[in-house]
């Protein structure tokens, strides 16, 4: 089981989905012909919204950044933020905003608590290179990493609630101490 | 025909004209008894009259979007290179449909027309007309020419507002909508331009209140100084920086009124060249329908209502560097179609022309409109 396919598995048929970070649309294109989930896609870099385009998904070209403003209060089933929590700024106000828009967010990222990265820092004494978290620390998009539990912390802090969780490594569920052994947090939140 | 086909290019074209003899009340509350509109088309009419685009073209520009004439062939059409065989809104696909707009100084009915009542030009009595009365005007033709629908509208600057008034006067009309550095409505900035234009052009001695025709004149200095004006809010100050810089004409600053800089040259090249082919009191009329446009109005300023009987599909581009009509006019749209859940892409492209930028052949933007046109089902 892929991350796209637990995201597609927690959608509900026709909800609709607000995909933050959509890159290319796959995952919005997947919701539509599997799940017939009309969604938009928020993106900015140029070429994934021209991929966007190509995969005939409606892609919205704004920085996440300046917060959802665009959006109204509940219009959307989903808001889903898959792999670009750890490259915001400021995550905060956008979990918020994603719960003014949407009834529900599903937040996806890479573990910094798996223990191959665990690892790397205690006895490589180098930041930590992986599958998951490609980059040298020098060249990295991401600016804000986060364990499942520093993420569970979070959103007890804003008053959320988690629906579901699971952990991915390789494909398959990690029902063992996730935080150790999940490479990748999938979260469903809401108010 | 052995006219030279120029790869990507719709070669040789042929303006037309369709005339209405029914009347047209317009917005504003006159009556046009009839009126003509010119018009050029690209590429075949499919059997289903499935494919047509509209193509509505911004303030200087006319119904002369692609190729050139036979007996001109240097005047190549203001959007040729978004228009062709290969091109993002592909002639070998769509049938394109290159309106003029009523009032026009380019062939369509306009102040300078014969007014069948007097036998003269109309001149300062031509109607004052708006966006909503082209569109009308525009839906004849499409009546005339066999199409109950288009597969899309599309135009940049003005030409977005008459993409976005077709989604709201004929919503089963129009299948997609593409605004191109467009704005819902003018900002007070704008207005302001337009009425140092409109007043340049009053106040020229020539101007003899709209009637200068029959006195054999032309308020060129009123129309000079009208085009500099809407010239400078078309670029940005890093594209004339970048284009022209502080770079003299002649070897030192002359300290008298001539020509000193590169820019002012340049625009008075362009003012010299505009009061050649445009019409003063086209001019005054066109920026007036640009002032008009608000279709929040009627909805108590609420731009979501206004869209709430849109049924297209949108595309909404604008561009970072434009400060006439700026992204964040844009994301108005997009907010009001949004709150409507109408389906919509929107691009910000970071390109650094300004308002003009709509013209240009950047490749994100022509890339990105391709995509979306290839994704148009006929």
């Amino acid at each position: 089981m892929t991350e796209a396919d637990a995201i597609v598995r927690w959608v509900a048929p026709g909800a609709r989905v607000l995909d933050l970070g959509c890159g290319d649309g796959a995952l919005l294109r997947r919701l539509w012909e599997e799940k017939r989930a009309p969604g938009y896609g928020v993106e900015i870099d140029d070429a994934h919204v021209l991929e966007c385009l190509r995969n005939d998904v409606n892609v919205l070209q704004m920085d996440l950044e300046d917060g959802l403003a665009a959006f109204a209060d509940h219009s959307f089933d989903c808001v889903i933020l898959s792999e670009t929590l750890q490259a915001i700024r400021r995550q905060e106000p956008l979990l918020r905003e994603m719960l003014r828009v949407g009834r529900e967010a599903i937040v996806s990222f890479p573990n910094f608590g798996y223990w191959k990265l665990r690892l790397q820092i205690a006895f490589g004494g180098r930041m930590p290179v992986s599958p998951e978290l490609p980059y040298a620390w020098y060249e990295t998009p991401n600016v804000h990493h986060c364990t499942l539990a520093d993420f569970e912390a979070l959103v007890a802090r804003l008053g959320l609630r988690i629906l579901e969780r699971l952990a991915l490594t390789g494909g398959r569920r990690v029902r063992i101490a996730p935080n150790l052994f999940g490479a990748t947090a999938l979260y469903r939140v809401s108010t | 025909m052995n006219a030279p086909r120029i790869p990507g290019s719709v070669g040789i074209v042929e303006a037309k004209k369709a005339r209405f003899a029914e009347p047209l009340r317009l917005k504003g509350g006159a009556v046009l008894p009839e009126f003509e509109i010119a018009y050029e088309t690209y590429g075949t009419l499919n059997a289903a009259r499935s494919n047509a685009v509209l193509v509505c073209h911004a303030l200087n520009a006319s119904h002369h979007v692609a190729g050139v004439y036979a007996d001109d062939p240097d005047n190549v059409g203001w959007w040729d290179n978004m228009v062709g065989p290969g091109k993002p809104v592909d002639t070998e696909r769509f049938f394109v449909i290159g309106s003029n707009y009523l009032g026009s100084c380019f062939g369509s009915t306009g102040p300078a027309s014969i007014n069948p009542a007097t036998g003269r030009p109309w001149g300062a009595d031509f109607p004052v007309v708006t966006v909503e009365d082209w569109v009308a005007a525009q839906a004849r033709l499409a009546d005339y020419l066999g199409i109950e629908r288009f597969a899309a509208v599309i135009g940049g600057s003005l030409g977005a507002m008459q993409a976005l008034q077709w989604a709201l006067s004929f919503p089963e009309r129009v299948r997609h909508s593409i605004v191109i550095a467009g704005t819902p409505r003018l900002s007070a900035q704008n207005i302001a331009f337009n009425e140092v234009a409109r007043q340049a052009i009053m106040t020229d001695p020539d101007f003899h209140g709209g009637h200068y025709y029959e006195k054999g004149v032309v308020p060129v200095r009123g129309l000079r100084i009208a085009r500099m004006i809407g010239h400078i809010t078309y670029l940005s100050d890093d594209a004339m920086m970048e284009k022209f810089g502080r770079q003299l004409r002649r070897p030192a600053p002359g300290f008298d009124f001539d020509v000193d800089f590169e820019v002012e040259s340049y625009l008075r090249y362009q003012a010299d060249k505009f009061s050649r082919y445009f019409d003063a009191n086209t001019y005054l009329r066109i920026t007036k329908a640009l002032d008009y446009f608000d279709p929040a109005a009627e909805y108590g300023g609420d731009l979501s209502r206004a869209f709430a009987r849109a049924q297209a599909d949108f595309l909404v581009v604008s561009f970072k560097s434009d400060w006439r009509f700026s992204p964040a006019r844009s994301r108005e749209i997009v907010k009001a179609l949004l709150d409507n859940r109408r389906i919509v892409s929107y691009l910000e492209i970071d390109a650094p022309q300004g308002h003009d930028a709509f013209l240009m052949a950047d490749p994100r933007y022509h890339g990105a409109l391709a995509a979306y046109f290839r994704n148009i089902t006929l």
